[in-house]
């Protein structure tokens, strides 16, 4: 492989809300493409924050974040998107499936196909008819679109059964590997990131917060 | 199955229906309504209800009925008008508290907390005997009074929306403000408002009555429910009880309608329900 571009980039990101207590200090963190990156850490130490910032849903306190060596975009689709732990807080709740599914692009049949996407049955319903597994599902094929070039899933899998889980999750590996998207998957099971991932960030180290 | 959810709309649709056309009903003959139908005639007074006065007549020989009909259709206009109103000040100062960030709230906040915290009555009394009593003094009373609640309603709905995770990842799938506004958060705004709207009208109505009861609203020539509950205390004791209990009821009737469309109405839009 030739150099490696730089995706996605922290460069002394620093975190708080308002004037609370930190939260993250002091982060440096690079991530290549071509590379799937898991990071962990216990409770508390910012995970969720820190993926909030890379998706550019919050501004760092102090610091940069770069996509690609420039800051994000303020409007448009933004090429890092992410999925929720919550799958039932993502979606409108009074929104048909098919308003919240086809809201970005049209995915196709034969994705909908992969991920078991009951065209028939779900598309009309409700967030609240369907269970948390069959809303992920749609909630993974919403930033599929082709315009995604990076995809931070924020304990995507937590709230699922494992048959589930191995389901969406071999789609989306199977997905970022074709288009070569980058990858940040946040968890607490190591297991699932040594399975997934080239490499490992443990942000209990890289966080210089007391706790 | 699919005959059973008709059937569950059907009921809540044909409920609603109803519930209007009385209301409708009611406040159309009553604004119609000549004053030859509740007009004094001596030779009839004090009768109690037969079927030729259903709900009696008073000391001065007035068909009770006639007179609860047209007391009850200038309570509903009054309600009406005024909930209209105060809903439209209330939708108007929750959007721009909800959109206008943290000052912009502090402010709404401030000014909310100012009418909750006098009781609604007294500062209905106050401003009904500020404007010179009358129908304007009741309906710019209650439209003052009564914006706080749905205006708090409308900016918590806005406020909580704007941060929950759909509207966000709206955003970054490059969704416009405009469009955000319009297909995520009018979409949850609009039914609690409209169910806020109904469910103000028998709150105004009500208002309506009892500042007029108290004396400080409509003049005593008006036939208003309150009026002629008020007049009927003094006759309570004489044994004319359908004096005040025949347009009491009614009164309650109209109130107890107006709940039931709201409540349908909600029924109908919040999406817990819709497939039942």
């Amino acid at each position: 492989m030739n150099q490696k571009e730089i995706l996605l980039e922290c460069q002394n990101v620093s975190f708080r809300y308002n004037s609370g207590a930190w939260i993250l200090k002091h982060i440096d963190l690079q991530i290549f493409s071509g590379e799937r990156v898991g990071l962990i850490a216990p409770s508390g130490y910012g995970k969720s924050t820190l993926s909030r910032l890379l998706a550019g849903y919050e501004k760092p306190s102090a610091g940069k974040i770069l996509w690609k060596g420039k800051p994000f975009p303020e409007t448009g689709y933004c090429p890092v998107q992410m999925i929720y732990q919550h799958p039932e807080k993502a979606l409108n709740p009074r929104w048909r499936l098919k308003n919240s599914l086809y809201e970005a692009w049209n995915p196709d049949d034969a994705l909908l196909k992969e991920l078991q996407i009951n065209k028939k049955l779900w598309l009309n319903r409700f967030p609240n008819e369907l269970s948390g597994g069959e809303l992920q599902r749609f909630c993974v094929a919403r930033v599929l679109s082709p315009k995604t070039e990076f995809i931070i899933a924020d304990e995507m899998s937590t709230m699922l059964d494992a048959i589930t889980q191995a389901q969406i999750w071999s789609v989306l590996l199977k997905k970022v590997k074709e288009r070569n998207l980058g990858l940040l998957v946040i968890t607490h099971n190591t297991a699932l990131v040594e399975k997934l991932c080239t490499r490992i960030v443990n942000l209990k180290e890289l966080n210089q917060i007391q706790m | 199955m699919i005959k059973k959810l008709q059937n569950r709309r059907l009921q809540t649709i044909l409920i609603i229906i109803f519930s209007v056309l009385v209301i409708g009903v009611i406040t159309v003959t009553g604004m119609t309504m000549s004053s030859d139908a509740y007009a004094t005639s001596f030779e009839n007074k004090n009768l109690p209800p037969s079927s030729a006065h259903l709900f009696g007549t008073d000391w001065m020989g007035r068909d009770m009925f006639m007179r609860t009909i047209k007391g009850l259709s200038t309570s509903i206009y009054i309600g009406l008008a005024a909930s209209g109103v105060t809903s439209i000040i209330a939708l108007f100062l929750g959007i721009i508290a909800g959109m206008s960030g943290k000052h912009g709230s502090a402010v709404f906040n401030w000014f909310v907390d100012l009418f909750m915290g006098i009781p609604h009555l007294i500062l209905l009394i106050l401003i009904s005997i500020l404007l010179g009593k009358g129908t304007k003094g009741v309906t710019v009373g209650v439209i003052v009074t009564h914006w706080c609640t749905l205006g708090r309603i409308v900016q918590a709905e806005i406020l909580s929306l704007k941060n929950s995770q759909y509207v966000q990842a709206s955003e970054k799938l490059g969704k416009s403000k405009l469009w955000i506004a319009c297909r995520h958060i009018l979409p949850h705004v609009v039914p609690q408002f409209i169910v806020g709207l109904v469910l103000m009208f028998p709150h105004a109505i009500m208002h309506e009555s009892s500042v007029t009861f108290l004396g400080f609203g409509l003049p005593p020539e008006q036939p208003a429910i309150g009026i002629i509950l008020s007049e009927s205390m003094k006759y309570l004791t004489t044994g004319m009880w359908w004096l005040a209990v025949l347009p009491g009821i009614s009164l309650l009737l109209i109130v107890i309608l107006f709940e039931v469309i709201g409540n349908q109405l909600r029924l109908l839009i919040d999406p817990y329900s819709v497939q039942e």
